[in-house]
């Protein structure tokens, strides 16, 4: 039988025409506005933009580039609207004002710093402004406090610890005596009580021999691992980032500290580039399944495509795994929230309406699925990797071996319990493969 | 560091808050050398990059900031000055941002090549003793230079009185160049030859200095020996406060510090001076 023109015409159109999605712009909501503002607060500058804040920019950037390219939220594209966070915290809350009141910003996604993540909520709930905490640390934000306006996308740093203590008791159960070795601040002091009351509630006959402050970004560490060398604990746990992070790398793998203790790390506070000179069996966690084996690219199309984007935009995947997987989080969850608000309420949806859709939200993004279970639907709950570096002498470079991935449910409170309470009552509840 | 933060202001009466960064400067130029040519078949070329990043530094940022800046506020009042330096800070770290960018550099090759000694059955870095020894050979250096050649009588001379030694001859804009210069090469090999022992970073000048007052204040502003006595204090404080009170780590520096001021506001090595009205 013959085919017809008209017949052929259709089939050759079919088949040079790319696939819909990336074809098709998504609907345009009713009442949609021009365009959607988003302030991007990150840190462009000071000694935490290389690891966390420029990281977190690029996969902004990308990510925005990504959403815009599919036709924006409800059809309407962002325009992303840059800040540097960098600064006392008064400027910062300034600059938040700024953003709401100049800048017109529809929403703010931002914040590194769990000092700003403690401060701007008051402010973002005065304003009204939807605020998006993406990658800050602290659980005081939603644990000591209830907001409407503010949610965090990113877990937070409960799972640092209570991850190290579950991966430790599994990687070195005979361990007797442990050290601490955390910058003296209260990211430091946060993290070492976490760990270390986890830890002796899973394990209660170990010993903690040392604890040690070193100021943030001392730099040389001399006098500290000398210490460490003495007291010889089985486990040194430390939470240090930036310039203390290379030195204790540096000075502590030259002195054989890698070799008398296990040292765990409980934040993957590095680039990647620099986990290529990390010392071999150390152990480092993430808040969150954050690496490019992690979820498998092959099951996660979004992990895929993050790794493929920034790669094609930079050259190579978007630096720390901290920053930058938060940053997307963050971006998906407001996606998300918005498109629910807009399938609910049939038009483009008030401030009020996408705080409702975000409540307890579930959403897809290339760490996974991220569910917002905690802090009254606002404080998002993570699982937790954690992994030792092994040199790969065949390919000889560091690999991730000894993966373990924490279910969120295992590693997080229940909703409307606190941390160190969940902790002190035997982690009651917890969802532990 | 410290040497060159006490010198400068012994020879041109200027707290230079930039200080810092001519020594965050010298490890972003030393950790950039090291990392394009440092090469583990010669390890020796490693050390050679570290001190000619500092030289290099010394020599083009020491003269630049002292003819363009500190030059025109010389005998203005201390406010003026610090808000200059201050001012200089500032721009330093963005021009550092500028041509290395915001991520760390990060060469520990020097370090590592030194490997390590046991000594009282604890393993240390072998690297701080050759940091120790340039600290010596430079600190000696410093004092023959200032002893034994006719530049150190001369600067001996404009230290003790600008206006006498401009009325003998002495070119004196000339000697606060070389001696603004000479501090910086020193600030410069601060920065060059400890960058191997951790990440150079945006901000490690904003954070040097601040240890560098607490040790010229102990010594005594404007006191090479007083910078050495002061170095050494600090230090031994620090290492045993970590080992005895970890948690006054940082307090014992500054406990001394305060002791030494309360009976010593000139600081051990400074001297009383008259006020000219």
């Amino acid at each position: 039988m013959m085919k017809t023109p008209l017949l052929s015409v259709i089939a050759l159109i079919a088949v040079l025409s790319p696939p819909a999605a990336a074809q098709t712009p998504a609907p345009r909501a009713a009442g949609a506005p021009k365009e959607l503002r988003v302030g991007i607060v990150t840190l462009l500058s000071g000694p935490a933009s290389s690891t966390f804040g420029i990281p977190a920019k690029k996969a902004a950037d990308a990510w925005v580039e990504k959403i815009n390219d599919e036709g924006g939220i409800g059809g309407v594209k962002i325009v992303p609207v840059l800040t540097d966070e960098a600064g006392p915290g008064d400027k910062v809350v300034a600059e938040f004002r700024r953003l709401a009141a100049d800048e017109k910003v529809d929403l703010v996604i931002g914040y590194i710093s769990s000092a700003n993540c403690v401060a701007v909520p008051a402010v973002a709930e005065e304003l009204k402004v939807l605020t998006v905490l993406f990658d800050c640390g602290t659980t005081r934000v939603f644990e000591e406090a209830k907001y409407k306006y503010v949610f965090r996308t990113a877990a937070h740093t409960g799972i640092d610890g209570i991850g190290a203590a579950r991966y430790l008791l599994a990687a070195k159960p005979d361990v007797k005596t442990i050290a601490g070795l955390n910058q003296d601040y209260a990211w430091g002091r946060d993290s070492w009580e976490i760990f270390s009351r986890a830890l002796r509630k899973l394990k209660p006959d170990v010993q903690v021999v040392e604890t040690l402050w070193p100021k943030l970004f001392q730099g040389d560490l001399s006098a500290e691992i000398s210490k460490l060398l003495t007291a010889k604990p089985d486990v040194i746990f430390h939470s240090l980032w930036g310039t203390d992070l290379a030195s204790v790398n540096s000075q502590g793998r030259v002195r054989g500290l890698f070799r008398q203790s296990l040292v765990i790390h409980n934040n993957s506070a590095f680039l990647f580039k620099e986990f290529r000179d990390l010392p071999d069996g150390f152990v480092v966690g993430f808040r969150g399944t954050h690496w490019p084996d992690v979820p498998d690219p092959a099951r996660n199309p979004l992990q895929k495509e993050f790794i493929e984007r920034c790669t094609k935009k930079f050259g190579e995947p978007c630096g720390s795994p901290h920053g930058s997987y938060h940053m997307v989080q963050a971006l998906q969850g407001v996606k998300t929230a918005y498109e629910k608000a807009i399938k609910a309420t049939g038009r483009w949806p008030s401030v009020d309406d996408v705080v409702k859709a975000f409540e307890y939200l579930e959403f897809d993004s290339p760490s996974g699925r991220i569910a917002m279970g905690v802090g009254g639907g606002h404080q998002a709950i993570e699982d937790s990797l954690y992994g030792t570096v092994k040199l790969d002498p065949q390919r000889n470079q560091n690999v991730l071996s000894s993966v373990r991935v924490f279910p969120a449910k295992c590693v997080n409170p229940p909703d409307g319990v606190k941390t160190l309470d969940w902790i002190d009552q035997g982690f009651r509840g917890a969802q532990c493969p | 560091m410290s040497a060159g933060l006490t010198f400068t202001y012994g020879v041109v009466r200027i707290l230079n808050l930039a200080h810092g960064n001519l020594y965050a400067l010298g490890a972003y130029m030393g950790a950039w050398l090291v990392l394009g040519w440092g090469s583990s078949a010669m390890p020796v070329l490693s050390y050679l990059l570290l001190f000619a990043a500092a030289v290099f530094i010394g020599v083009t940022a020491g003269p630049l900031i002292e003819r363009l800046f500190l030059r025109r506020v010389y005998g203005k009042e201390e406010e003026i000055q610090i808000l200059l330096t201050f001012s200089i800070l500032l721009i330093l770290e963005d021009v550092i941002k500028l041509v290395w960018g915001v991520s760390p550099l990060f060469a520990d090759k020097p370090y590592i090549y030194m490997g390590h000694v046991r000594l009282g059955g604890v393993d240390y870095a072998g690297y701080p003793f050759l940091l120790t020894g340039i600290a010596v050979v430079t600190g000696i250096l410093l004092w023959l230079v200032v002893t034994r050649t006719r530049f150190g009588k001369v600067l001996v001379s404009v230290i003790t009185d600008r206006e006498v030694s401009s009325a003998l001859g002495v070119n004196v804009p000339r000697i606060y160049t070389l001696a603004f210069t000479l501090g910086a090469v020193f600030a410069a090999l601060g920065g060059a030859f400890t960058a191997p022992m951790f990440s150079v970073v945006p901000g490690i000048g904003a954070e040097v200095i601040v240890v560098s007052f607490a040790v010229v204040a102990i010594g005594g502003l404007g006191s090479i020996g007083g910078a050495a006595l002061g170095a050494l204090l600090v230090g031994l404080a620090r290492a045993t406060a970590v080992h005895l009170f970890p948690e006054l780590d940082l307090f014992a520096i500054y406990l001394i510090m305060a002791l030494v001021l309360l009976f010593r506001p000139q600081g051990l090595f400074g001297q009383v001076q008259a006020r000219r009205i």
